[in-house]
């Protein structure tokens, strides 16, 4: 192999792809042919690097020069200053905000440097289609170690002492899972991996199986072994991620290649395989019992727990079904040990699995947050440093408001909570929950009202349908916040949605309508005033109820700076702007249906919004 | 495909080390070449390469080879930064390929720095 | 019944071993290639693989990713994940509408264009983000969106 000097890690994860760091891996190629280097510069594609909102991103290893933001034209003038003359270019790196001086080593980022990687130990090192990289960075090492030197009992007892708990919602501890799994007779059990992440906003698991997807894999090769009686697993992925398909199935083709799925691994007597399913673009798939209905060819609905998957699953057999970034977890666990894991973290796992969050917590972050990206950080850590520093504050120096976790199934923390530490158990106690790890920052532009509108929206959509409380109650409840944003809204309603809520979260099925009031739920709990002056005053504080809103122009900002310019006048669809050119325009406001339009185009600041 | 047993991981592994090595920043030493544009006028690619003949001879994997700008010491040229991580960086001036080969023999495999060639204990950084 | 769609019917159920535990993956094959299920792709597949027309109605009815209907060539996709909401999803929707003229979910009269909301496409370090045919755009603004149409208006 060429002894390179220099390897530039470029970003080939979901974002970066659409703002073409294909093509520009392609332009890096030929520009250093062009200069001669390819035995000194190596190109490699990395999966997501996770700092998303700065795509296409690339890193210059050994030195660790992070750049951001690469065009396809930037390239020639990149390679010629950094390779060729050796010099760092300071305008492609990351600047932090309100700052001017650059930060050119990407451990020195604050968005990285606050980030503890386990789930993610591979992020940016490695090509996720070359299982060589894999192994060369520890891969499948665990397997070894637990096929050459550990029975399966030993490794169960590994991973309950680990307290490792499931990273897809519920935070159900894994070893506790396995074990029941294991206890149930039967001689045809299944693994699954459940990728159908389907909390909007969240990209954690779409990240890791992207940029590592053979970790996920020996994670569930080594359930198989600790389990026994598994000779097939089941992967089921959500269509909406083509990348993430075409990577998993690479990924299982390599093993299998390799002997590392399919008869005898690493000749033993021990024989797994693996199948990759698509979704179908359901939300409640992601349910344990729908997600196993639909991977056997039927409408995903769920079915009463009375019994658990764990003994009636797939085929009605055992089954353990488990997160990607549950699985991704286990061959760190295993190669490290249990005491490394509960090193990490909080509480106390010895003598009660649920007595605390070990390990790290992948988070999407996203929203109103100047650094949107993936973070894995220590359970245990604060809203704030996950916030403001791995996040680097609200953007526009707008004021923060709160965090919304869990997705439809969690709820709002307001900004007085910030120094909330983040672990299962405290997020539950403020009526929230972990989910699986979307964070999504919400400023002072957000209106509550309309965020607790837009879950309902999204849960009464996805609800299967197939009991009432879910499929009738949450229609209702979409309807009398429907009605407040408004304008309609009375204070009567305030107690009908926290009724209806109970009547709901008692008498659903499934995990989806016993949790989909929690986004109403805690709205109303801490920002119940912003719902009253929707309900009272015909308000929206947050300037997001369009109906609620009046538009006016101001005179002497659409005069002395725009000099009427009358773009305003052009684009409103109701002809609700009138105006000489050079001359102030208004608006009638009996004539203007509040479209907002206005206001995205005067470029001048003039129109305002009460 | 052949089927991979336990010891081929350790192979591949050992293969693909010295790929690892650079793309984790963490090696046991670190060589760094000025090719700045007077570098480069002076000969600091011969000097790079013949370093990294050194590297592929002595079939090390801990060791990473990079290349970094003007090293502002024009006259000098050319020049090279050896650190051992751990110790202070050495800077190297007026190399040749002779000169390499001691430096690589004595300071990068056996940790001894060769005061002769060398300009001065420390580093500038990149910023 | 056309022996084109035939043979693709059989071709696809053969590709998932005629096994009709496969028919999700099945239809999701039919419907890359047709952009929809065609009724007399379904009749056929249903002869293939054995899972009668009615289950597969159901199944397409029951999951967002297959359409029944024809879809316009270009299909607009207007990301619904939190991200994009808090950023201005929904007006870009709107803006979208009123520049097609159509409604969310509805298709031009010259099958030119569709406009559909998606689930999250968890590209949201982009949001609000909008996909037409298989191009990812972010963020996307209110002002942008007639220079974004107009790339497509001749192909
Ligand atoms: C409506 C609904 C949607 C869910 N979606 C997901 C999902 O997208 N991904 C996931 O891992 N778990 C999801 N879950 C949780 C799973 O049912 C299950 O608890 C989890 O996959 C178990 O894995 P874990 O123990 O490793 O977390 C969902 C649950 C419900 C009720
Ligand atoms: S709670 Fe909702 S999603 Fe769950 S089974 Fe009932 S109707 Fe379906
Ligand atoms: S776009 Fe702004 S500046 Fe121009 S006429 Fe309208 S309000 Fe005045
Ligand atoms: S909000 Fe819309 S309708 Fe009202 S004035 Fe502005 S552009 Fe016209």
């Amino acid at each position: 192999m060429k002894p390179y000097t220099i390897q530039l890690m470029i970003c080939a994860g979901t974002g970066c792809v659409s703002n073409q760091s294909f093509e520009i891996k392609e332009v890096l190629e030929k520009e250093i042919k062009k200069h001669n280097l390819q035995n000194e510069a190596m190109v490699v594609t990395t999966g997501c690097n996770g700092f998303c909102g700065a795509g296409p991103i690339m890193v210059v290893q050994p030195d660790g020069i992070f750049y951001q933001y690469l065009k396809v034209t930037d390239i020639p003038y990149l390679v010629e200053e950094h390779l060729v003359k050796g010099r760092p270019v300071k305008k492609f790196m990351y600047v932090p905000p309100k700052e001017e001086i650059p930060i050119p080593r990407m451990n020195k980022i604050p968005f990285f440097s606050g980030q503890t990687l386990v789930a993610l130990r591979n992020r940016g090192m490695i090509d996720p289609e070359f299982i060589e990289d894999y192994i060369a960075r520890g891969g499948y090492r665990a397997l070894a170690k637990v096929l050459t030197t550990m029975s399966p009992d030993e490794v169960l007892k590994e991973i309950k002492k680990s307290g490792l708990r499931g990273r897809g919602g519920g935070g159900f501890p894994t070893g506790v899972k396995w074990e029941t799994c294991k206890k149930i007779p039967g001689d045809r059990k299944f693994v699954i991996c459940n990728a159908d992440e389907g909390d909007p906003g969240a990209f954690m698991d779409r990240s890791i199986i992207e940029g590592d997807p053979h970790s996920v894999i020996e994670g569930m090769i080594i359930g198989a072994y600790a389990i026994e009686n598994v000779r097939e697993g089941y992967i089921y992925v959500r269509m909406e991620y083509p990348l993430a398909i075409k990577r998993f199935n690479i990924a299982v083709q390599q093993a299998k290649d390799n002997g590392l799925l399919g008869d005898n691994i690493f000749d033993t007597n021990f024989c797994f395989d693996i199948k990759v399913r698509r979704g179908a673009g359901a939300f409640v798939c992601g349910e344990s019992t729908a997600l196993m209905a639909s991977i056997m060819g039927n409408p995903g609905e769920p079915r009463a727990k009375y019994i658990h998957t764990v003994e009636k699953g797939l085929y009605d057999c055992p089954t353990c079904l488990n997160n990607v970034e549950t699985w991704a977890n286990i061959p760190q666990i295993v190669l490290k040990g249990a005491d490394w894991f509960t090193g990490i973290g909080t509480g106390d796992v010895t003598h009660d699995p649920w007595g605390g969050s070990k390990g790290t917590k992948v988070f999407s972050l996203a929203g109103k947050v100047n650094n949107t990206g993936l973070v894995e950080v220590p359970m245990g850590i604060t809203l704030r440093e996950i916030v403001f520093n791995v996040g680097g504050g609200i953007r526009d120096g707008k004021r923060f408001k709160a965090v919304q976790t869990g997705g439809p199934s969690g709820g709002f923390i307001p900004e007085s909570l910030v120094d909330l530490p983040v672990d299962y158990d405290e997020l539950t106690k403020v009526g929230s929950m972990m989910g699986s790890g979307g964070m999504v920052v919400l400023d002072e532009n957000n209106c509550m009202v309309d965020m607790a509108k837009f879950f309902l929206r999204f849960t009464q959509d996805e609800s299967c349908g197939k009991c009432v409380p879910c499929r009738e109650g949450t229609k209702r409840m979409y309807d009398i916040l429907y009605r407040i944003t408004k304008g309609e809204g009375k204070e009567e309603d305030l107690d009908l949605l926290e009724e209806l809520s109970n009547m709901i979260v008692e008498s659903s099925l499934c995990a989806l309508g016993g949790s989909a009031p929690n986004p109403v739920l805690t709205s109303l709990k801490y920002f119940r005033e912003e719902y009253l002056t929707h309900v009272r005053d015909k308000k929206c504080p947050a300037k997001v109820c369009r109906e609620l809103l009046t538009f006016s122009i101001d005179p002497e900002k659409c005069l002395e700076n725009g000099h009427g310019c009358g773009v305003c006048e052009k684009n409103c669809p109701d002809g609700a702007i009138y105006g000489e050119k050079k001359n102030v325009h208004f608006i009638d406001s009996m004539k203007c249906g509040k479209c907002g339009v206005c206001f995205d185009v005067c470029k001048f600041g003039a129109i305002t919004v009460e | 495909m052949a089927k991979l047993k336990i010891e081929d991981l350790e192979k591949i592994t050992e293969e693909f080390k010295r790929k690892m090595t650079l793309r984790e920043g963490a090696g046991r030493v670190k060589i760094t070449v000025h090719l700045g544009t007077c570098g480069i006028a002076a000969g600091a690619r011969k000097i790079m390469n013949s370093f990294m003949e050194e590297i592929e001879k002595s079939k090390a994997t801990d060791i990473i080879m990079t290349t970094s700008g003007c090293a502002g010491l024009c006259s000098r040229e050319p020049m090279a930064t050896v650190e051992v991580i751990g110790n202070a960086p050495i800077k190297y001036v007026d190399l040749t390929i002779d000169k390499v080969k001691i430096i690589f023999d004595k300071h990068v495999m056996k940790g001894a720095f060769v005061q002769e060639y060398a300009l001065s204990v420390g580093s500038e950084k990149i910023q | 019944m056309s022996s084109e769609t035939q043979n693709k019917a059989k071709e696809i159920s053969e590709k998932w071993d005629n096994n009709p535990e496969n028919i999700i993956e099945m239809m999701h094959d039919i419907q890359d290639e047709y952009k929809y299920l065609p009724r007399e792709v379904i009749e056929s597949l249903s002869n293939e693989s054995n899972v009668p027309v009615s289950k597969i109605l159901n199944i397409a009815t029951f999951y967002n990713a297959f359409s029944l209907k024809p879809k316009g060539k270009h299909k607009i996709c207007v990301c619904m994940g939190t991200p994009c909401h808090t950023l201005g999803a929904a007006r870009v929707a709107e803006a979208l509408e009123r520049e097609l003229k159509i409604k969310m979910g509805e298709t031009t009269p010259d099958l030119k264009y569709s406009l559909e909301e998606t689930r999250c496409l968890s590209a949201c370090g982009l949001a609000p983000v909008v996909v037409i045919g298989e191009d990812l755009y972010g963020p996307a603004t209110v002002p942008n969106i007639p220079k974004l149409l107009k790339k497509y208006e001749k192909k």
